[in-house]
């Protein structure tokens, strides 16, 4: 029993992860149409910046800060690129964000080489339920939940909220009403970096990053955010701790290896029961 | 309040505008009229912003706005209501209203994440104006409905909703009437008159030369990208060039 609890409550924390560079990928997705493929090279940035931070001797909160602003760079550098050129298709630009992330690991091994690193979280662990907790895995949930509503709060009651998915909804009527709608996509790309920097320094205590834990990690967060539909950063969240917790599970149960075939396995599940659905993924937002 | 001079702008080597220039007056409603291809809607997308034309000026309110883009000329006043449903999908009516009101707000994502009191002010004034906005084309019993739901003329009336929205200066109506019953049609006209006696600018284009002819302080005709004819409706009508061109037969008696 206590076993189980363990597995929860480190499935939950992990999930929230996922949930955050997911959300990211909503946000990205819902306004400018592009999936971001290098969504998970900003949490590799992050985590092994505020690593570098950490050593250089700058405290707690300012490393992770710092770190978090590194990868909010990363993402508007992402943005530029991909969406900066006017004309660019929500395709093409997909290909140009899978490019960024493979370039990024030449910059990454260059700037902190190919070994993976960890830094220190919260080091204490609480008794809850008699299950030992690392104070890290609560951090992580707190952090999580208050992002997520106030990601809602923005996207579903203030004005600039409807804004940015006006932008993706129609484009042409969106600059007819005085929307700047690759500053708008700028946006997306720079808050898509800051939760994916944010999901890397959560995370970087729990499990140590190297240049190439992206593909996981996005695979991970698409997963998260493709069981909410793409739509809301909330059914990312539901999606992450869904997926957080299946992965622990099967981690500690049957076998650790198996993680991202569990990620893969419920996105091709809830990708053929939403087509069983719909004619087409597309239509609902066309 | 809006001059346009010597405007051009071909398409492949044909002239879809050609040598335009229209003086609109403040308060006027300009009416635009002339067969299919004779380059309306590209005097419209020149205005607007989403194209760039290759000679001329455009000057609104004695600014030189043809190098603007089209989300800038928003910013200055010019809102546009297009032919067809360029509505925001997946929105309600009443938040495809809201976003019109983009134009006129000053504060940003800084703004929105701190709750600042001009974040605040902006947030309670849009709300206001949408609902007025929505009350004035006779929406708001619709507001909360997704806007592909609504049968083609009330998109289009909602999209007059969302232009309300940002206080313009200038108005450009695309074909507002085509495709809506007679009702709708008086109903539209009624709201451009009330529009027109609130001193907003208005041009309109109409293939039906009685609705806009009722409605216009003048009208301009243009023929295969030119203007044609330029005059008070009831000159417009007596015009022979323009009985010729534009309606290919004797005038009916």
């Amino acid at each position: 029993m206590s076993a189980f609890l363990s597995y929860l409550v480190s499935g939950i924390a992990v999930g929230c992860g996922f949930a955050l560079i997911g959300s990211g990928l909503v946000i990205i997705h819902r306004v400018t149409h592009v999936v971001n493929l290098s969504q998970g090279m900003y949490a590799v940035v992050a985590a092994l910046s505020a690593a570098t931070f950490l050593a250089a001797g700058l405290p707690h909160g300012v490393a992770e800060l710092c770190a978090v602003l590194v990868a909010v760079v990363a993402g508007l550098l992402t943005g530029l690129v991909a969406i900066g050129r006017r004309g660019t298709t929500p395709l093409s630009s997909l290909i140009i964000t899978f490019a960024v992330g493979i370039f990024a690991y030449a910059v990454e091994v260059l700037t902190w080489g190919d070994q993976p690193r960890s830094f220190p979280g919260l080091p204490g662990a609480i008794e809850i339920a008699n299950v030992r907790v690392q104070e890290q895995y609560l951090l992580v949930v707190v952090a999580s939940a208050a992002i997520f509503l106030a990601l809602d709060l923005f996207f579903e009651r203030a004005y600039l909220g409807k804004a940015l998915s006006a932008c993706s909804s129609n484009p042409y009527a969106a600059r007819v009403v005085g929307i700047d709608v690759t500053r708008m996509g700028l946006f997306a790309f720079a808050l898509g970096g800051a939760l994916g920097g944010l999901a890397g320094v959560l995370l970087g205590p729990l499990r140590p990053t190297s240049f190439d834990s992206d593909v996981s990690l996005v695979i991970e967060g698409f997963a998260a955010a493709i069981l909410g539909g793409l739509t809301r950063p909330i059914l990312a969240l539901m999606g992450g701790l869904l997926l957080g917790v299946a992965e622990a599970m099967v981690a500690g149960y049957v076998n650790g290896s198996y993680q991202t075939d569990v990620a893969l396995v419920l996105m091709l599940a809830v990708m053929i029961g939403q087509t069983a659905r719909r004619p087409s993924l597309d239509a609902e937002g066309q | 309040m809006l001059r346009i001079e010597g405007l051009s702008r071909p398409f492949g080597g044909v002239y879809a505008v050609r040598n335009v220039s229209v003086d609109v007056a403040d308060g006027e409603l300009r009416g635009i009229i002339g067969p299919n291809g004779a380059g309306k809607s590209t005097l419209f997308n020149l205005i607007s912003g989403h194209l760039r034309p290759t000679q001329g000026r455009i000057t609104l309110r004695s600014e030189r706005i043809e190098g603007l883009s089209a989300h800038e000329r928003a910013r200055r006043g010019i809102a546009i209501v297009f032919q067809g449903a360029r509505i925001f999908r997946g929105m309600t009516v009443r938040e495809n209203v809201m976003v019109g009101a983009h134009a006129r707000t000053r504060h940003g994502f800084l703004d929105a994440a701190l709750r600042t009191p001009l974040h605040k002010r902006e947030e309670r004034e849009i709300r206001q104006s949408t609902d007025a906005a929505l009350e004035r084309v006779g929406l708001a019993d619709w507001a909360d409905r997704y806007a592909e739901a609504l049968p083609l003329g009330q998109q289009r009336t909602m999209q007059v909703a969302r232009a309300l929205c940002g206080e313009p200066a200038l108005l450009l109506l695309d074909e507002p009437a085509s495709g809506l019953r007679a009702r709708e049609r008086h109903e539209l006209a009624r709201l451009i008159e009330g529009l027109r006696g609130g001193g907003l600018t208005i041009m309109l284009i109409e293939h039906d030369v009685q609705f806009v002819s009722n409605l216009a302080d003048r009208l301009t005709v243009l023929n295969l990208g030119e203007i044609l004819a330029e005059g008070a409706p009831e000159e417009i009508r007596r015009n022979d060039d323009v009985i010729t061109a534009y309606l290919g037969r004797e005038p009916a008696p």
